[in-house]
């Protein structure tokens, strides 16, 4: 401890109380470089408020226009009508059933197989061998594939080979070998199969493993477990999936256009086989192929606004769902 | 309880187990030899990968009493504990070598039924752990797994069974609540219960206590003492007095070796190691 080692501030110590050589750390911070630093989080404070603000003036912005330009176009007649005189009047009732049926029909597909796969990758497989490793490498390959070649996928899979060799072997004439909503629901759910494995996964992660120790100690087997303690405290996050997965389905065009989708049906859907219309495809419709833009365009914002509050309704319904799951569970309210 | 033993389908191949275990204790209720030795330990060796956790540890664990791990952190005796009813198998990479044996059985022979082990060697965890379910399911959850269906026996297996674990008059009233309501020490009790509907021969708690507050801790620590009459109990605790309150006999572990066992008394007032008397005044640890 030489005496010159004591500065007029205070000394950094050591941890035997000695001052320590040099100055103190603290001594840096000047004036002048602490006006500097609070500037510069008051600059990003700003920046990254500003990009927040931006994406919520976009938000904004459409369901304003959509919102302002359709709200008087959806009327009961809109909502429960056919469209008439080549779609510059009438409603769109074929569409909205259309687009229920199908996302019903895909999360019927979609949902077992998913989160099956997701048990198997999550629970059974080893972690470490290069099988599992593949297989999640393809199924994030899966979620990147754009839409529309799922579509062709579909078309060809599923419409020509499948349903043409069903056809076949069952010596009908042309029943399953075309466009219906069965292909076009298996094609989405192909799409969606990505997202709800994903989903599944990450539920599957976020139950404890004290929880699956808890119950392997009291001599479960391990399906035992998965069945009865880890799929019940996985199912709101497995809801999750299955809404990202109906909003998405809802909303999809690219995958139905060879599928099953079609332009205009003066019928409902009532078979398996039957085409289908479908809300995002007639807003493509309405919005390319009218021979009156002026008086189809407050019907394609009144389907705009149909195909959004449809899709954020069943969100809703679904996040109801799962905070009505928790609460059951006792688990309470918290993600 | 002897019927809800019968109902578990006993294995045709080899390791009749499960049925001995039902002539020779649960349904006769007699005592069996005092002193001999239910778990014993012949020079086991521990690998995480290549991290070895266990060097050549010896110990027998005396039927009926309650045997004490202690000993530093990450000294091995959860792992030691663990490998009593093989949940370190759940951990990738884990390697045992050496003799673990139950009643004389190889547990970690090939062929050995861990789920069946793991019905005769319950286990307590540090932090309790109910299901989310209610307080009645998760003591039913062990038997149901047996097979064993809803009805009047299963609501006096439950009673029976949380009486057992000193909880009955707390939660009788609220058999149908989420275990999550229940207290922190409630909740350590029922998972005790939880363990016990099943009839394990033995249980094994890894610092049953060290989440609760003392006066939770005494309920356990009682609780512990009325059980041994009936199962052998290996309990790890961080806390000496715990030990010295509540178990027959103490292993001490440092650094994965197994540095002296003797009976609790003794090792808390005349170890033979220089380490053991270091480690218990407080000089480290």
């Amino acid at each position: 401890m030489t005496p010159d080692a004591t500065p007029a501030t205070l000394a950094a110590l050591d941890v035997l109380g000695r001052p320590a050589p040099g100055p103190s750390p603290r001594e840096f911070a000047t004036p002048r470089r602490r006006a500097a630093q609070a500037g510069w989080n008051l600059l990003w404070t700003g920046v990254t408020g500003l990009a927040t603000l931006w994406i919520v003036l976009i938000v904004v912005v459409i369901l304003g226009t959509v919102i302002l330009g359709g709200w008087r176009t959806v009327t009961p007649t809109f909502l429960f009508a056919n469209p008439a005189e080549g779609m510059t009047a009438g409603g769109i009732f074929p569409a909205i059933f259309g687009t229920c049926a199908l996302v019903f029909l895909m999360i019927i597909a979609v949902l077992p197989v998913g989160v099956l796969a997701a048990v198997y990758l999550h629970e059974y497989a080893r972690p470490t061998s290069p099988l599992t490793k593949l297989v999640r490498f393809a199924v994030n390959n899966l979620a990147g594939v754009p839409s529309i070649v799922f579509g062709l996928f579909g078309l060809g899979f599923f419409v020509q080979f499948l349903g043409r060799g069903m056809d076949r072997a069952m010596g009908l004439d042309v029943v399953f070998g075309q466009p219906a909503i069965l292909w076009a629901a298996l094609t989405l759910a192909l799409l969606n199969l990505p997202v709800v494995i994903v989903a599944t996964e990450e539920a599957l992660r976020a139950v404890p493993r004290t929880a699956r120790e808890g119950a392997l100690a009291l001599g479960a087997t391990r399906w035992q477990m998965v069945r009865h303690v880890v799929l019940p405290q996985a199912l709101p996050g497995v809801l999750t999936g299955a809404i990202l997965s109906v909003s998405r389905g809802a909303g999809e065009v690219a995958p139905i256009l060879f599928t099953g989708a079609a332009y205009y049906l003066p019928y409902l859907p009532t078979s398996p086989t039957d085409q289908f219309m479908e809300l995002g495809y007639h807003v493509y419709v309405l919005a390319t192929q009218s021979p009156d833009v002026d008086l189809t365009l407050p019907l394609l914002y009144g389907t705009v606004l149909v195909l959004l509050v449809l899709t954020f309704a069943l969100n809703f319904t679904a996040i109801f769902l799962r905070a009505k799951i928790r609460r059951g569970m006792g688990l309470g309210d918290a993600a | 309880m002897t019927e809800t033993l019968t109902m578990a389908e006993p294995k045709t191949r080899e390791a009749p187990a499960p049925m001995r275990r039902i002539e020779t204790r649960a349904s006769t209720g007699e005592a069996t030899t005092p002193g001999r030795s239910a778990l014993a330990v012949e020079g086991l060796s521990f690998y995480y990968g290549k991290t070895q956790a266990l060097f050549d540890v010896s110990l027998a664990v005396p039927e009926r009493s309650v045997t004490a791990l202690i000993g530093p952190s990450g000294c091995g005796k959860s792992t030691l504990l663990r490998t009593f009813n093989r949940m370190n198998d759940l951990i990738d990479g884990a390697r045992v070598e050496g003799v673990v044996t139950l009643d004389g059985e190889d547990l970690y022979r090939p062929g050995v039924d861990v789920v069946d082990l793991r019905r005769r060697v319950g286990m307590v965890f540090q932090r309790a752990n109910p299901f989310p379910k209610s307080i009645y399911e998760n003591v039913a959850f062990g038997p149901r797994m047996l097979g064993m269906k809803s009805g009047g026996e299963m609501d006096d297996l439950v009673e029976r069974t949380l009486r057992q674990a000193a909880l009955w008059d707390e939660v009788k009233a609220r058999l149908k609540d989420s275990a999550l309501r229940l207290s922190g020490g409630q909740q350590q009790r029922l998972c005790i219960a939880r363990s016990l509907a099943v009839d394990p021969e033995v249980l094994l708690m890894d610092e049953p206590a060290s989440a609760l507050d003392p006066t939770s801790t005494a309920k356990i620590e009682e609780l512990v003492l009325d059980l041994k009459a009936r199962y052998t109990i290996v309990v790890v605790t961080h806390n000496m007095q715990q030990a010295a309150r509540i178990s027959d006999q103490t292993a001490f572990l440092m650094q994965g070796k197994l540095v002296e066992v003797d009976a609790t008394p003794r090792i808390f007032t005349q170890p033979r190691e220089r380490l053991t008397e270091d480690y218990i005044t407080g000089r480290f640890g």
